[in-house]
């Protein structure tokens, strides 16, 4: 009786602690998801500021802002077509070489490497994305780009500049910086990229479809091109908007090597500009509310471009996480 | 049975193509960091560490723009890491399977690989802007809005990972959820989280488009984060684009005090680690 008594006394003590927890619980749950909405909201602020603060080149120039080629300073005149081309044909030849040799490292890590070169060399390449885009830029300008005027681009004009078809495109001075070079150096820096994600889909092939090839009596080669790469073909393309995605956005890598030049040129030798690098050299400089004003536009046209292309990735990546039993 | 020749053909030009490409990209990384290690060593010497950096043709160091750099992403951790462990501890725990949470994450991996460019004209916009000039603060602001994701990703990955008996157990003790996440939970994942943070410091170590328009850049020794800050990467593009052959040798110095610096803690990292999962 009397123990039961200060039992009671007990709980009777305990009630309002439980209490405080109750409530710390819901002050810790509000946290939590204000800080998760906070994710959320900067993504759309971002978006927003950036239709904001660009609101008045969209104003003035409409739809020519994009089609236009005019990046007329002294004039006023800004349009956004040279940028835009330039990120794009970049981004393309920066895809042209990384996405072979991506799937191409991605196959000797999972399949022919011998097994204990496979964690160093994953590391390896795992560094060359690690590795600060201001130094591809430094190496870019420094290194690199003497070296295609001194070795790459006279070949390439001699050969292929009075070509019918290609000739447009490599004929011109080889100066070394120019739209082919910044795409090279992109490629090189989207390679890691595009690989780690093409072992990892790679990896998740279940041994049993493998095996079952290889006991019809298939070459590796046919396992790759007529099991794994059909069953994970919508993986790797995800694997391959997400390095769009790096390449589209890139800044300094391209800046360095690109030489900020306004001009539309078919030739992919000639200089030319990226919307990063344009608002990369430009906005510090911008003195006219307009001029500032535009460079904002373009970010947002970069920002809207990248995030669909994100998107469409996540999208097609998170198939191949659904079949390896993940939820993210 | 032998297989066809054709068909044997095959194969071999296929794997003598992936071994190629993995010999053409470790290839660039070797000669990338091969010319920033004996550029940068060439031009290594005291003065880097004890000196301002200089005017155009004289010599000297980058000691302010090592501290406006350091002072940066300390403010930056400070900023995002709690937001970004907040945000991760819903997605994994307080909001695990709701379309919210599901959401965040979806965004959250966006903003993940969103170009900086495009952060450093946010940041512009709302900080700068409002502020009426150019400032660490922004620049700090800036980076942790590269590191927040970063963190948001590796704690709700690392959370994910603390099996469900632990959980349990807690609950069992009667203990609240928010004593469970913090007491149990987090000490769990704790080594993960810190590994999450290490990475992305070394991720925004290097990032200098974000910074070019919100904390621009200080030739003169400044500590005030309220006011333009030298930082090492802003520094490295300027001097880089430059045409004088001190600043150049100047900018291959930071080069190679910032590529070292990025890629020691990240195989730091990945050796903790991997000592941590053994273990």
């Amino acid at each position: 009786m009397n123990g039961s008594l200060t039992q009671g006394r007990e709980i009777t003590v305990e009630t309002p602690d439980r209490k405080s927890g109750e409530f710390a619980d819901r002050l810790f749950h509000a946290i939590t998801i204000a800080a998760a909405c906070f994710v959320l909201l900067l993504l759309g602020a971002t978006a927003l500021s950036m239709a904001w603060g660009g609101r008045l080149a969209f104003k003035t120039f409409g739809l020519a802002f994009i089609t236009s080629s005019d990046w007329d300073v002294p004039a006023g005149k800004f349009g956004a077509l040279v940028p835009i081309y330039g990120t794009l044909v970049t981004s393309a030849i920066a895809l042209l070489i990384a996405v072979p040799v991506s799937i191409g490292i991605a196959l000797f890590l999972t399949d022919i490497a011998p097994r204990w070169t496979r964690g160093p060399i994953a590391v390896a390449i795992e560094l060359l994305a690690a590795v600060p885009s201001i130094i591809y830029g430094m190496w870019g300008l420094f290194i690199f780009a003497p070296f295609m005027a001194t070795h790459v681009e006279p070949w390439l004009s001699e050969h292929l500049g009075n070509s019918p078809l290609v000739g447009p495109l490599f004929s011109g001075p080889p100066i070394g910086i120019g739209m082919l070079t910044a795409g090279i150096v992109l490629g090189i820096m989207v390679i890691p990229f595009i690989a780690a994600v093409a072992r990892e889909v790679f990896s998740a092939v279940p041994p049993s479809l493998k095996e079952s090839a290889v006991a019809l009596g298939s070459t590796r080669w046919e396992i790759l091109s007529r099991v794994t790469l059909p069953y994970t073909r919508s993986a790797i393309v995800g694997a391959v908007f997400l390095g769009l995605g790096r390449a589209l956005g890139e800044t300094m890598a391209v800046t360095f090597v690109l030489g900020n030049a306004h001009e539309l040129s078919a030739s992919l030798l000639m200089p030319s500009n990226s919307i990063a690098a344009a608002i990369a050299n430009e906005f510090t400089e911008a003195d006219t509310e307009l001029y500032r004003s535009s460079l904002i536009a373009l970010g947002f046209l970069l920002f809207v471009v990248t995030f669909i292309v994100l998107t469409i990735a996540k999208l097609l990546l998170m198939r191949i996480n659904r079949q390896l039993g993940r939820t993210s | 049975m032998a297989v066809p020749a054709r068909r044997r053909a095959a194969d071999v030009v296929a794997f003598a193509f992936a071994s190629l490409a993995t010999v053409f990209g470790l290839f660039w990384l070797f000669w990338i960091l091969w010319t920033t290690l004996s550029q940068g060593a060439a031009a290594l010497t005291p003065a880097l560490f004890m000196e301002m950096t200089p005017p155009p043709g004289a010599s000297g160091g980058l000691i302010n723009a090592f501290y406006g750099s350091a002072a940066m992403i300390l403010l930056a951790i400070v900023i995002g890491t709690p937001i970004g462990v907040a945000a991760g501890t819903y997605l994994a725990e307080q909001g695990r399977y709701t379309r919210l949470a599901a959401t965040v994450s979806f965004i959250n991996d966006i903003l993940l690989s969103a170009p900086s460019i495009v952060i450093g004209l946010f940041i512009y916009e709302v900080v700068v802007r409002s502020m009426g000039h150019f400032s660490g603060y922004a620049g700090a602001l800036a980076l942790a809005m590269i590191l927040l994701p970063i963190v948001v990703r590796t704690t709700e990955e690392s959370l994910r990972l603390v099996p469900d008996q632990m959980r349990e157990a807690g609950f069992a003790l009667g203990l609240p959820r928010w004593r469970v996440t913090s007491r149990v939970l987090y000490r769990a994942a704790q080594s993960a989280i810190v590994t999450g943070v290490l990475l992305a410091v070394a991720r925004i170590a290097g990032e200098t488009a974000p910074l070019l328009f919100t904390a621009l850049n200080n030739q003169f020794w400044s500590t005030s984060l309220n006011g333009p800050l030298a930082n090492v990467p802003v520094v490295i593009f300027q001097y880089a684009m430059s045409p004088y052959d001190e600043w150049h040798t100047l900018a291959w110095a930071g080069a190679f005090v910032l590529t070292s610096f990025v890629l020691l803690l990240n195989l730091a990292v990945r050796v903790v680690a991997r000592k941590g999962t053994r273990s």
